[in-house]
């Protein structure tokens, strides 16, 4: 056998050997599709849009059953305020529970602080939220299987589940996690999932009078979000963690973490 | 001794998991769950029913309001969440507070944010403690109006 010869037959055996019955088989459509659902839930905040009302928590608090006195929350608003020197002021009373209706700045330990306006580069606010992350890293460290990730991207929490361990809280890199004082278990933002899975708008972005909050469906290349983020500049927050998160804004810069 | 400990706890768990509990579409490190929890998600009470739904019974009013400058405000937002209304709460809670105003209105300097084009006032000095109710009527906010 000439050595063209032999290496055209091996060639065409190994071709033939390395396809599998599996490949042979036609593709069912509909199975494609149904292991591939066509929902991505994701969520666009416009940071000029936001005027710091708290509209947004208030309505989350009140349609999710958080306490509405207990300092914790599925979603808050926070301030930030860039001088000329350089430095950066950021804060979140209540969670932005109220809105901002005061100048002085809630700087913790060191007290209020009130910035002339004439020291002020900038300042804006950035609503905050559970990002729905594709890797999301709260759901890794459960121990016991009460929080996962539904086909549709939106992180869930068991709460007959759960035993409140607080692993997840830990885990989150956003602070998106909070224990719930009233259910004694871990507790998130899932977008209203009792809403967005009827059609509804989420409590928080039917709330905002200004649009500056915008849920939808990332993979519908029709969806308004999903036109807005093909066509327009957007950022996440804390890309290097490599969590992939689902909320898009408009606006960032690199001072909000 | 040992073996009847495994078979106890084996046969405890065969008992105490649920059926549907186990791994799904997102794989064992993401979706390992009890599958009935996305269930009883979605089932969780609607407290929100939005503007439009108070068009059925109060279209006058919400038709008045949204051609005033306040029309992009959610009524529920200062009328509170309709629940079940007009069952159940017959009459909503309207909330009339000053802070309630404060929230937008509170002069505040935000350059690149919106908060810096809506009309402020000085909380201290614009009739400190009163209701703003009492001179502005919200549903029509126009101030030569008023």
């Amino acid at each position: 056998m000439k050595r063209r010869e032999f290496l055209k037959t091996s060639l065409m055996f190994v071709s033939g050997a390395s396809v599998s019955l599996g490949a042979l088989e036609f593709f069912d459509v509909r199975e494609v599709l149904a292991a591939h659902p066509e929902v991505r839930w994701g969520f666009l905040v416009d940071t000029y849009k936001c005027v710091g009302c708290g509209f947004c928590v208030k309505a989350c608090k009140t349609e999710n059953e958080i306490p509405f006195e207990a300092n914790v929350t599925r979603t808050w608003v926070e301030r930030y305020v860039t001088l000329h020197d350089g430095r950066v002021l950021a804060d979140s009373p209540k969670g932005a529970r109220d809105g901002f209706t005061t100048s002085k700045i809630d700087r913790a330990s060191e007290g209020f602080e009130d910035v002339p306006q004439d020291e002020i580069s900038q300042a804006f606010f950035v609503p905050k939220l559970c990002n729905q992350c594709d890797n999301p890293p709260c759901v890794q460290v459960c121990p016991v299987g009460a929080t996962y990730q539904a086909d549709d991207g939106v992180v869930l929490v068991d709460r007959k589940w759960c035993i409140g361990c607080g692993y997840c809280i830990m885990g989150c890199p956003y602070g998106a996690r909070f224990f719930n004082p009233v259910t004694h278990v871990a507790d998130k933002c899932n977008f209203c999932y009792h809403r967005i899975t009827k059609g509804l708008n989420t409590a928080c972005a039917q709330a905002c009078p200004f649009g500056a909050r915008q849920v939808g469906n990332l993979k519908n290349p029709d969806d308004p979000i999903t036109k807005i983020l093909l066509t327009q500049r957007v950022g996440i927050l804390k890309d290097e963690f490599g969590t992939k998160p689902q909320v898009l804004y408009i606006g960032l810069n690199k001072e909000v973490r | 001794m040992v073996i009847g400990i495994v078979v106890l706890i084996l046969l405890a768990r065969v008992i105490y998991v649920p059926k549907d509990f186990g791994t799904q579409e997102r794989g064992y490190m993401y979706s390992y769950h009890r599958a009935g929890n996305e269930e009883e998600w979605k089932n969780f009470p609607v407290k929100y029913r939005g503007s439009d739904s108070c068009l059925e019974c109060h279209e006058e009013k919400v038709d008045a309001l949204k051609m005033t400058l306040h029309g992009l405000i959610p009524c529920e937002n200062c009328h509170g969440a309709a629940l079940d209304h007009p069952e159940n709460p017959e009459k909503l809670d309207i909330d009339r507070s000053r802070e309630l105003c404060l929230r937008c209105h509170a002069e505040l300097y935000m350059p690149s944010s919106g908060r810096n084009s809506i009309p402020g006032i000085e909380d201290v000095d614009h009739n400190a403690g009163m209701e703003c109710t009492g001179c502005h009527n919200p549903h029509n906010p126009n101030l030569e109006e008023m």
